[in-house]
């Protein structure tokens, strides 16, 4: 009952703050309108019991992420660009097509919910059961462990690259 | 009176996040604005990862979730370095302005 009603709290609270990003006209508006939008999400991370990802959602995307786009929009001079026209001239074919394919993904989602052939959802864990973290980092780093390597590798190419991007004179 | 939550659920709302950010990169001219809908697209995406991830009681799932997380980081610090580069050539934010390689 009461996830239930945290489901469609946090569902909305997410779907609110996408639409507002999409549709501001201030750069401004629309990174705290996605900020709400993130935290939503990580409610959601919350109630699906992936309590290790919800810090990571709002410690990275929230703390890390979102920072970086607003030193960005005060770096980049947008107070021109909130003044001019904010949607493309084919907003009309993109919305459409958009449309359609959320419609398809929806009805065959409603229609097919039967026929997904999904087991039944897993029990909630035993109470002494190793934690959400603990046992995230048991798999990760023994069963995914090049996986992780090879992350560590594109971190350390994307700090580059975008170390040599924002130079002045490379 | 109201449903039990089950990851039908969560797909759906999933796929409207998608639409959304799809909307977002397809339709706005703003740069800023189109790579944060792609961050709302990868967060849908965490969405279904981690609802399937429930649903089947695995913990792959959300070890691919960290994965799409790493990506997003490294995409949005690069993206952001891109339009700092491209600003400092050309004033402008409009992903429409900027047609260099239009021919």
């Amino acid at each position: 009952m009461i996830d239930t009603a945290l489901f469609y709290f946090f569902a909305l609270l997410t779907l609110a703050g996408a639409v507002l990003t999409v549709t501001r006209r201030n750069a401004v508006h629309s990174a705290v309108a996605l900020i709400t939008s993130l935290v939503g999400v990580a409610g959601l991370f919350l109630l699906q019991r992936a309590e290790f990802l919800f810090a990571v959602q709002i410690v990275l995307y929230v703390g890390g992420i979102m920072v970086l786009f607003l030193f960005v929009i005060m770096l980049v001079n947008l107070d021109d660009a909130a003044r001019l026209r904010q949607f493309g001239r084919q907003w009309w074919l993109a919305l459409a097509c958009v449309m359609v394919v959320a419609a398809q993904v929806v009805w065959f989602l409603w229609k097919g919910a039967g026929a997904l052939r999904l087991p039944p959802a897993a029990p909630p864990p035993a109470p002494d059961a190793p934690g959400n973290t603990e046992t995230l980092a048991g798999v990760l780093f023994s069963e995914y462990l090049l996986p992780f390597e090879l992350a560590s590798v594109l971190l350390l190419v994307a700090i580059i690259g975008s170390v040599i991007m924002a130079k002045k004179r490379i | 009176m109201l449903h039990p939550i089950t990851t039908v659920h969560y797909l759906v709302l999933s796929a409207a996040l998608l639409a959304i950010g799809t909307l977002g990169v397809l339709a706005r001219r703003n740069i800023v604005v189109v790579l944060m809908s792609i961050e709302l697209i990868l967060n849908a995406v965490n969405i279904n990862l981690i609802a399937f991830s429930r649903h089947f009681g695995h913990t792959t799932g959300q070890i691919f979730a960290i994965f799409v997380i790493t990506v997003a980081v490294a995409e949005a610090a690069v993206g952001l370095g891109i339009l700092i580069a491209l600003f400092r050539n050309r004033p402008t934010v409009q992903a429409d302005e900027i047609e260099l390689l239009k021919w």
